[in-house]
């Protein structure tokens, strides 16, 4: 189990990037996703964002995600760098 | 085949997802200079996802790790090696003992992970006065290394000379290498052009690499992979000729002839291989044909 101490951002705002914001947060998980693709892949990022998390056993943060068109591995490759940024030992 | 190697920075997704429409026969994921210090963990995650999860088509995926005197490279290889790169590039290297450090770190991970043993490969990165000087040792340290690589920019610097366009800073650098890489039987590499918006100066640049033996050329700009391409493949005279010679070699063993001469010169061994190796990328191409 990993535990978010500390906030935590990777990514870019870049064109095919994802700026993720992670946050400690009391009870469970929360996802806030602002995306110019989000009418179509919304439903996709959220699930690619939750599927890491409980890989990486974090089980309550914040998640702010500002999508410009990432691809699934990319999200996930930033999902997992901001909860290693922000997780605590 | 390896013409051209593109250098691609690591911690850039919208570059990377199009890796495979640039043209270049390799691209070199960077984890080293074009990654700042405080994202080497985000372009490591990246480029490991996009090796797991993107298609690079006929691309070739080299990456470079950051140098042993840092204290990345170790994970940079733990992401890595899973995801059996054709290559790695480890920067820096100045000595045999170099490559041995990373070859038995690799070897470490290859067992852990059930690999088959030398499944990946290096190109070690030559970029240093000493490094030059040994050149053959660095070549010949390993199994794994099939090929050498020439950095310009941080040699200059170690030099303390200044990087021109001409290159004549570099040209015993250049020299050296490839005679080294050559005596050791591996593959070597040319430094990259930087001048991005000089498409002439380029063609000169890569037709003097190959002039000196250089089996290929690196690119930081795909502006520059075409021209890189073009100089690296064989030309339509080449592959005729080419074929002239295995056509002749072909009909002096049936005339059971100790030895066989083309327009009038002798061919020998040498002349042999370079026509297979010719035929074999004008096939590569889609130039060959039937011998």
């Amino acid at each position: 189990m990993s535990k978010i101490i500390r906030r935590a951002t990777a990514g870019t705002l870049e064109s095919s990037d994802v700026f993720v914001t992670l946050e400690p947060h009391d009870s469970g998980v929360e996802i806030e996703l602002d995306s110019v693709v989000r009418n179509q892949f919304g439903p996709a990022i959220l699930k690619a964002v939750e599927e890491v998390l409980a890989e990486c056993g974090v089980n309550s943060a914040k998640v702010i995600v500002v999508d410009r068109g990432a691809l699934d591995c990319v999200i996930r490759a930033r999902v997992e760098t901001a909860v290693e940024r922000g997780k605590g030992e | 085949m390896r013409r051209s190697m593109l250098f691609l920075p690591g911690n850039t997704p919208n570059i990377i997802q199009n890796a495979e429409i640039l043209g270049a026969d390799a691209v070199i994921l960077d984890l080293e200079d074009a990654v700042a210090p405080t994202e080497k963990d985000s372009a490591r995650i990246l480029v490991r996802n996009a090796m797991r999860y993107m298609g690079f088509g006929r691309c070739e995926v080299i990456v470079r790790i950051n140098s042993i005197d840092t204290d990345f490279w170790r994970k940079d290889l733990d992401a890595i090696i899973p995801q059996r790169p054709s290559l790695i590039m480890p920067p820096k290297t100045a000595t045999a003992e170099d490559v041995k450090t990373v070859d038995a770190y690799i070897s470490e991970l290859e067992e852990k992970l059930g690999m088959e043993k030398n499944a990946v490969g290096l190109i070690p990165l030559i970029e240093t006065a000493l490094g030059v000087e040994n050149a053959f040792k660095i070549a010949s340290a390993s199994k794994r290394v099939k090929a050498i690589f020439l950095g310009g920019e941080d040699l200059t610097a170690d030099l303390h000379c200044k990087r021109t366009k001409e290159g004549n800073e570099i040209s015993y650098a250049r020299a050296r290498m490839v005679c080294a890489a050559r005596a050791a039987g591996v593959e070597v590499y040319d430094t990259p052009f930087t001048d991005v918006n000089d498409d002439e100066g380029i063609y000169t640049d890569a037709e003097y690499a190959k002039s000196l033996g250089f089996t290929g050329k690196s690119a930081i700009s795909p502006r520059h992979v075409k021209a890189i391409n073009e100089v690296f493949s064989p030309s339509m005279k080449d592959i005729d000729y080419a074929y002239e010679v295995m056509e002749a070699i072909r009909i002096g063993k049936e005339q059971g002839k100790g030895a066989v001469a083309l327009r009038g010169k002798m061919i020998d061994a040498p002349i042999v291989a370079r026509a297979q190796q010719t035929i074999e990328m004008a096939v590569e191409l889609g130039l060959g044909r039937e011998a």
